[in-house]
């Protein structure tokens, strides 16, 4: 690869352990690990399982959808795989991918030898993992064993009273809540690490205006998820205490609220999509550059518009809610507020155009996938301006252009930039380069079934089609619509099978990374791949936002443009 | 994927492909042929909000597209690789993209709030016909409380022309979960959420059937609960109103099943006005033969269907709460032919 | 070739970073303070919507010793961080007693208040809106008391024991965050529930 910078045989100064052989050993050692890179990893392949399940459940839905009056499934059934598609996808695939990666490389970015709380780190992660786990036993436990048990069917948001005892008997409403609880607390735990970790754990010189991006965005973040995270745990003690105790939050019958758990769980909902976003942009923030070999465009409006969004994203929960008949002028509010955050977004997305322009672009795997998801992430943004308009949300609210729209974000935008981050940063976790050839087609055959899928899922939304129906009408011309949709959903499934082959035949014929493959410029590339327990075997110091840049080009320093720095005034910035 | 087709094609819907061909963007539900006011007024924002994203799109997508051919790094870097200049911010072009969408969102609010506050705040005429709807797991039931109606799944309203302006006005509220009423042809959609009375109107410029169904995920047969909204003509609507006003019909030859009706636990559930069956959790059978559908829509209304319905509610409708009554057949014959006599 | 990773520009002076409990604890608590909020709303929004009695009026009575109690334990907490910062381990150890049983003197206000409501008056989490979101706010109150005398009462063992010197005051001070957290709450919760709600 590219030039190799020779720093990393200083960094390592100790003789590598002798490797474990018995494979109780080595998972012993997994288990009881509190080393912020093996909880990373557990988190990220915790993900990766659940989003083979998750994403096999969307097919079947694909199958059930493919034509109209389908009965390939029940409606039951249905009901269910949509529900646990939903949480699972966000819950126990987005959330963990996304910790998984701050894990691992928050400290390695600011210089640290782990997070701030190494234990609770452990167990934040086997919080999260044991909630996956109770979610897939209601499966089997729901209704006892003997019941053949009925997973979650009340859908991912969970609309009061469909979960009150009258409406959904058993117990499957009582493990979602529950999976959803665990998980919240290990979210909690991981965010509050990673603040601890920003603000307590820095190298030497690593001022916060020299944080790379990726962490501040992962600071934003955490702040989000204390914000976002609290509430919805406090709406699901009360639900848990309408379900078991009998209290009535949320019992219409004797007075209780509906629209209240909507607000509880949309002021929640809505900044976890951000939370869910934000870390995408902190990898497009450290990829970007790198591959157009530049440095960010605007770091401090970057940071300005990132908290920017973190503000106003707690302010618009209610835009999913346009139709629950809040009156003119608060719907008329949060539509301002939602049109908003178009502001600060709008100037994440020129920045990376910035950065792009007058740069040497290199196409590798990983920059396509961020170019992909540069792309989607407009368009996904575009339509989100769509819905923001109260009265066009009238129509299409609760119909597939929603769905696509936040597929749109959720897929094509943080999935790719997801994929992207692999691609970069598995020679530093494996120490060996992901195959590029197997990456290019992951790449075209994702990208193509993401837009044969997600692109033509908006038409039948605008032709009235609802989600969550488990079947529709031959009569309302959503067939053809359709059948591109599931087809496209296959081509995906395709790619990601790729995707995960690359991933196993890597790891072990991969071509040796070395310590800085990009030729990047952050603080993890100054180490071994894969680092080692300690990542530093001396504690780096760092004069600017990109150290590495400054040891490549010491004629030429970054130091001497930063605008926060002392010795640089406004004029040296350009 | 040869085993997944098999799958699909030993499913049912394959007749459907070559119709679907000809006629690509037709349905019943589009919301881009607006037929009532409200969709009028949010078909006329959404071309405008369309129009400027398409313009965003189209500016920063071909900006994007533009920066990566031209600046995409020479095949051939190698040894004498030169970094690029590097360029940190620049605060003048910075100001200039937070300028310009701020503008861009100024104008899309006040066109958004205008359209909010005409529809939200529309001025009611007097005259206006008021429709309670109320939301079942999974039909929909509606009453004229000035015209003391009752019916379910099927409303019938007058069309509202040019010079007689008579807009209808639905108050709305659910039995049970939360539903959401949609006709997109009509209007947007208004959730039907229990313990909260919510309320939308519209006024169809042409006579005919819109359709829509419920948009608010309610439970297992959500999918099955859909809406017929019959736009009639004032002659039309005058005729249905007085056939509704009167109690059900009384046809000798079908006693047998009017026993059967009345001696089962159907009437613990359903109306039949002018018979014992006062029952209000299903719905209101009085002039069930007068609809085209059942089921909330999802089925034509035929001796056939009725029959199965009654035999084996779950069939046809999962999730439904009717029981089975377990009738033996002479008596599923009766009651069928009984409920086909009630026009 | 240097001998550290990194140094064209090395920092001048001390490199002092906030303490990492601190941090957490702050963290914590604002996640805590966003789950309090949902109930305190939560108790708002339903004020006056319950369709039976007991309303509010009729049953509660102003907890004054008891609000005063952990009010002031607030104090005895702070008394005892800055005896140990200054070493004095004894001064620390009745500190700690002191707030440990103010606490508890709120916890046994509360249960004896709710055994009143309970059998006295017949208002369970069950009967209506008004007992749901009254049990549940000040139950979650409690329940953040009760974790609190906890880690106090362990925190005046090692102290007693005498394990506990001047370089555990920063974790001493981290459990007084908390502790102060958890007296914040309660003045919301007295003011929405026994004060403008009632």
């Amino acid at each position: 690869m590219a030039t190799q910078t020779p720093i990393t045989e200083v960094v390592d100064l100790t003789a590598p352990k002798p490797p474990k052989h018995l494979w109780l050993e080595v998972a012993h050692d997994w288990v009881t690990t509190v080393d912020h890179k093996k909880i990373g990893l557990m988190y990220m392949g915790f993900a990766l399982f659940f989003l083979l399940v998750a994403g096999f459940q969307v097919l079947l839905i694909r199958i059930q959808l493919f034509v109209p009056n389908n009965d390939f499934v029940s409606p039951e059934v249905f009901n269910r795989l949509f529900t646990m598609h939903g949480t699972t996808m966000v819950f126990f695939v987005g959330m963990p991918l996304l910790f998984g990666l701050g894990n691992y490389l928050v400290p390695l970015m600011i210089g640290a030898r782990d997070m701030a709380f190494p234990r609770l780190n452990a167990f934040s992660f086997w919080i999260s993992a044991f909630g996956g786990i109770l979610l897939y036993f209601s499966y089997i436990g729901s209704d006892g064993l003997y019941g053949a048990g009925s997973a979650p069917n009340v859908g991912w948001f969970a609309y009061a009273p469909l979960t009150s005892p009258a409406f959904s008997r058993g117990n499957s409403t009582d493990y979602w809540i529950i999976a959803l609880l665990l998980t919240g607390i290990g979210t909690i735990g991981t965010s509050l690490n990673i603040v601890a970790t920003t603000i307590s754990m820095r190298c030497p010189g690593m001022k916060m205006s020299r944080l790379p991006l990726l962490v501040w965005l992962y600071l934003v973040t955490a702040f989000m998820v204390f914000i976002a995270v609290g509430p919805l745990t406090a709406a699901q003690i009360m639900l848990l205490f309408d379900r078991f105790l009998g209290s009535h939050f949320f019992d219409t019958q004797a007075g209780g609220s509906a629209v209240l758990w909507m607000h509880f769980f949309w002021i929640f909902g809505h900044p976890e999509v951000y939370i869910l976003v934000l870390p995408a942009f902190g990898f497009a923030n450290e990829i970007i550059p790198v591959f157009s070999r530049k440095a960010i465009f605007g770091y401090p409006a970057m940071v300005a518009a990132t908290v920017g969004i973190g503000f106003i994203s707690m302010s618009v929960w209610a835009h999913h809610m346009f139709t629950v008949g809040m009156g003119a002028n608060a719907n008329t509010f949060f539509v301002l507020a939602t049109m908003a955050i178009a502001v600060p977004t709008g100037i994440k997305i020129f920045n990376w155009l910035a950065t792009l322009w007058g740069g040497q672009i290199r196409f590798t795997v990983a920059m396509m996938f961020a170019i992909g998801f540069l792309f989607q992430f407009l368009i996904a943004g575009l339509t989100g301006i769509m819905l923001s308009s109260a009265p066009f949300d009238w129509q299409v609210h609760n119909t597939y252009f929603v769905v696509a729209h936040f597929h749109y974000v959720l897929v094509g935008a943080i999935l790719f930039m997801i994929f992207s981050a692999f691609y970069y940063w598995y020679p530093k976790m494996s120490g060996r380069m992901l195959s590029e050839r197997l990456g290019k087609w992951h790449f075209w055959l994702f990208l193509i079934g993401f837009h044969l899928t997600f692109d033509f899922m908006h038409i039948p939304g605008l032709l009235g089609m609802p989600r969550r129906i488990y079947t529709y009408e031959a009569d309302r011309g959503w067939m053809i619509w359709n059948m591109i949709v599931s087809t496209g959903a296959f081509v995906q499934a395709v790619g990601v099978t790729i995707f995960v082959y690359n991933l196993i035949h890597s790891y072990f014929k991969g071509e040796i990374a070395g310590a800085d493959p990009w030729d990047a410029w952050t603080l993890e590339w100054t180490t071994t791949s894969p680092p080692p327990a300690y990542n530093f075997a001396k504690i780096p110091s760092v004069g600017s936002r990109r150290p590495l840049w400054d040891l490549k080009h010491p004629e030429d320093p970054d130091s001497n443009y930063e605008f926060n720095d002392s010795t640089a005034d406004e004029e040296s910035y350009r | 994927m040869n085993v997944i087709l098999e799958i699909m094609l030993a499913s049912q819907g394959w007749y459907g492909l070559a119709t679907a061909q000809s006629k690509i963007f037709n349905s019943p539900t589009n919301i881009f042929e607006p037929a009532a006011t409200p969709a009028h007024s949010i078909f006329g924002l959404s071309m405008l909000v369309f129009g400027i994203t398409g313009a965003i799109f189209i500016v920063v997508a071909g900006l994007l597209l533009y920066a990566l051919i031209r600046y995409r790094s020479p095949a051939t870097g190698g040894e004498n690789f030169q970094e690029p200049p590097q360029i940190y911010g620049s605060n003048q072009i910075e100001l200039s993209w937070t300028v310009i969408p701020i503008l861009l969102v100024v104008i899309l609010f006040l066109a958004t709030a205008r359209v909010v506050y005409s529809t939200e705040h529309a001025q009611r005429p007097s005259e206006a016909l008021n429709v309670s709807v109320i939301g079942h797991q999974f039909w929909w039931e509606y009453r004229y409380p000035k015209l003391g109606i009752v019916t379910a799944n099927e409303v019938h309203i007058p069309v509202s022309g040019p010079r007689d302006h008579m807009p209808t006005y639905l108050t709305m509220s659910s039995a049970d979960t939360d539903h959401s009423f949609w006709v997109p042809r009509l209007s947007g959609k208004t959730d039907v959420i229990p313990n909260k009375v919510n309320e939308m109107w519209f006024d169809p410029e042409a006579a005919g059937i819109y359709l829509g169904q419920c948009a608010e995920y309610c439970g297992t047969s959500h999918a099955k609960m859909l809406i017929r909204v019959y736009a009639d003509s004032p002659q039309a609507f005058s005729a249905w109103v007085a056939n509704q006003q009167k109690p059900a019909v009384e046809d000798p030859s079908v006693k047998e099943g009017r026993d059967v009706f009345e001696h089962n636990a159907c009437i613990n559930c359903h109306t039949i006005r002018g018979t014992v069956a006062t029952g209000r959790f299903g719905p209101d059978l009085t002039h069930l033969a007068s609809r085209d559908t059942i089921l909330s829509g999802s089925v034509p209304n035929t001796a056939i269907n009725l029959h199965n319905f009654i035999q084996n509610p779950e069939y046809l409708k999962p999730g439904v709460l009717m029981p089975e009554m377990h009738l033996n057949d002479h008596d599923l014959d009766a009651v069928t032919a009984y409920l086909g006599t009630l026009k | 070739m240097s001998t550290s990773a990194v140094i064209p520009n090395e920092p001048s002076g001390d490199w002092q970073l906030p303490s990492k409990g601190i941090v957490g604890m702050v963290c914590l608590i604002i996640a805590e303070a966003a789950i309090f909020i949902i109930f305190v709303v939560a108790y708002i929004f339903y004020l006056g919507k319950s369709a039976t009695g007991p309303i509010p009026r009729d049953v509660l009575e102003l907890p004054i010793v008891t609000t005063i109690c952990l009010l002031s334990s607030s104090f005895t907490v702070h008394a005892a961080v800055s005896a140990l910062r200054h070493n004095n381990r004894k001064m620390c150890s009745i500190w700690l007693a002191a707030t440990v049983l103010l606490g508890s003197i709120f916890l046994a206000g509360t249960a004896h208040e709710w055994y009143h409501l309970i059998y006295a008056r017949g208002l369970t989490i069950r009967t209506n809106l008004f007992g749901t979101t009254f049990y549940s706010l000040v139950g979650l109150h409690a329940s953040h008391v009760i974790i609190g005398l906890l880690m106090l009462s362990i925190a005046l063992w090692f102290s007693l024991r005498g394990e506990m010197g001047e370089e555990h005051s920063e974790k001493l001070e981290v459990l007084s965050l908390y502790w102060h957290f958890v007296d914040a709450v309660w003045v919301i919760v007295f003011s929405v529930v026994y004060v403008f709600g009632r």
